[in-house]
């Protein structure tokens, strides 16, 4: 599904005069329905992986070949613009740890826009909508709340719905479960094998190893800019 | 999916103030950002090519004289452009170059197939005008004779973009910035073009007023699939509202990409400075 090959990426900072390499010579491969953790310390470059994936990074050389089920085979590192915005709409997730809103935007609202973008009817969206948040456990009383006022934990629930909702093939997860508890993880952890069980292929980031055991079928450990070891 | 043809394409827009000279005409012109100093002229756009897609949002950030604002008049002929082309898939099927036509066919354009919301309402309304018959204008222009087709129509673009009916008979000139705003939305969308360039449409209104214009602005492009050029100093709208991102300095395209990308992980200079500001 996800084929990486000798992946590099460096971020030029031109009032330092001073080039960072956050990622130098990563290869992976992903298959199709199979969830692969990445953990490493702070720095490693986990989340310039995910977020070269998702096109918010442009890497400096390398390839990532992505499987589509609508452009076929494509390379994500020169995918246009479009095609990026295209997979982002119909195929692939991002989970990050932050939730950016517009502004009056209600967290029933969010998750059914997520639905409707993708060309769904507004009951259907509505339904599916109400059935996520209600597998988060996020109160009835914030439905039709602005998500500025949520909690940390309930902000990134609504996170997860919002990209779970529309049950992308590709799912990625930047450290989703970092300010949750052990109920709200469980439901997270439950979630995703429900996703896996139909087939989304899913690559994440966590700091909690514990929650990774036995949810990963493949784990890559990251140190300084480099994957040092591998695990099966 | 099948290959994606542009609503709207600009080949190579050029618009400069003054005739030019041999120091600044020349390919590797010497000049002090977009101003020639030998000869004076001001080059506010040089080269510049978009695409816009359907359905889309596509941003233009710069600095103050970086040409954003030129290249919004140009593509609604508020400015004659001194060179370059432009196409249209609604006009002709995108054969012929808009900059290129008639008087008349420039006006069909600019009233049938676009719609402008200007910083400044003024630019945009008739302030002692009603609110219904500004809205009434742009569709007679669009061609539109029906008066009760009219009123009904301005009545539901009012209510779209919430100003209360009972004050559509009263002038902008009565009406709050951010209300200003909202009837400057409803009369560029009165003639249900497919393109709306909004330019700086936010700046100068209060945090909560800004927040409503931008949720409405979100609201039609979602409801009416509309194509948007939005123009803005501002990056916090435009990671609000756009897909895709041009940034321009000096009068030319520096960088372009999906606007996460720019805010994230900006390649230019330029771009990293902008960015950096970003409070």
């Amino acid at each position: 599904m996800i084929q990486i090959e000798n992946l590099q990426k460096e971020f030029t900072i031109h009032h330092l005069n001073k080039t960072l390499h956050a990622v130098r010579d990563i290869s992976f491969t992903v298959e199709k329905g199979s969830f692969l953790g990445i953990v490493g310390k702070s720095g490693s470059g986990k989340s310039t992986i995910l977020k070269s994936i998702y096109g918010t990074y442009i890497p400096k050389s390398g390839a990532i070949y992505y499987d589509s089920e609508t452009l076929g085979k494509i390379n994500l590192v020169t995918a246009s613009p479009r095609e990026i915005l295209h997979l982002r709409k119909y195929e692939i997730g991002y989970v990050s740890q932050f939730l950016s809103v517009m502004p009056r935007t209600t967290a029933l609202e969010l998750v059914e826009q997520a639905l409707l973008e993708t060309g769904v009817s507004y009951e259907k969206a509505h339904e599916e909508a109400i059935d996520t948040l209600k597998h988060f456990d996020l109160d009835e009383s914030l439905w039709n709340n602005y998500p500025n006022y949520f909690s940390g934990g309930e902000k990134l629930r609504l996170n997860i719905a919002r990209a779970v909702v529309k049950k992308p093939r590709l799912l990625l997860l930047d450290e989703p479960t970092a300010s949750l508890d052990n109920a709200s993880k469980l439901k997270v952890r439950e979630s995703i094998e429900k996703l896996k069980h139909q087939g989304t292929t899913l690559i994440g980031i966590f700091h909690d190893l514990e929650f990774m055991d036995g949810l990963c079928d493949e784990v890559f450990t990251m140190r300084k800019a480099v994957v040092n070891a591998y695990e099966a | 999916m099948h290959v994606e043809q542009p609503i709207l394409q600009i080949k190579n827009l050029s618009k400069q103030y003054g005739a030019g000279c041999s120091n600044c005409l020349q390919p590797n012109a010497r000049l002090e950002k977009n101003f020639c100093p030998v000869c004076k002229t001001v080059f506010a756009c040089k080269d510049v090519s978009i695409d816009l897609y359907r359905g889309e949002i596509l941003g233009i950030v710069g600095e103050s004289g970086s040409g954003k604002s030129t290249l919004m008049k140009s593509l609604y002929f508020d400015e004659e452009v001194t060179s370059g082309e432009g196409y249209l898939e609604d006009f002709h099927n995108g054969s012929l170059n808009i900059f290129t036509q008639s008087g008349q066919q420039k006006r069909y354009i600019r009233n049938a197939l676009l719609g402008m919301v200007y910083q400044n309402p003024m630019l945009g309304l008739k302030m002692s005008f009603s609110s219904i018959s500004n809205i009434a204008e742009k569709q007679i222009a669009a061609g539109s004779r029906h008066v009760g087709n009219m009123v009904n129509r301005s009545n539901e673009l009012l209510n779209q973009v919430n100003i209360p009916l009972k004050r559509s008979k009263e002038p902008p000139k009565n009406f709050s910035g951010g209300m200003q705003q909202r009837v400057q939305i409803a009369k560029a969308l009165s003639s249900n073009p497919p393109i709306l360039l909004l330019d700086e449409v936010t700046t100068g209104l209060d945090l909560s007023v800004q927040a409503s214009v931008l949720d409405l602005i979100k609201t039609i492009q979602r409801e009416l699939q509309i194509s948007m050029i939005v123009v803005s100093h501002d990056l916090a709208v435009i990671r609000m509202l756009a897909d895709r991102t041009i940034v321009m300095l000096n009068g030319q395209i520096i960088e372009q990409g999906l606007t996460d990308q720019i805010l994230e992980d900006p390649q230019h200079a330029y771009t990293q400075q902008l960015v950096y500001s970003l409070l």
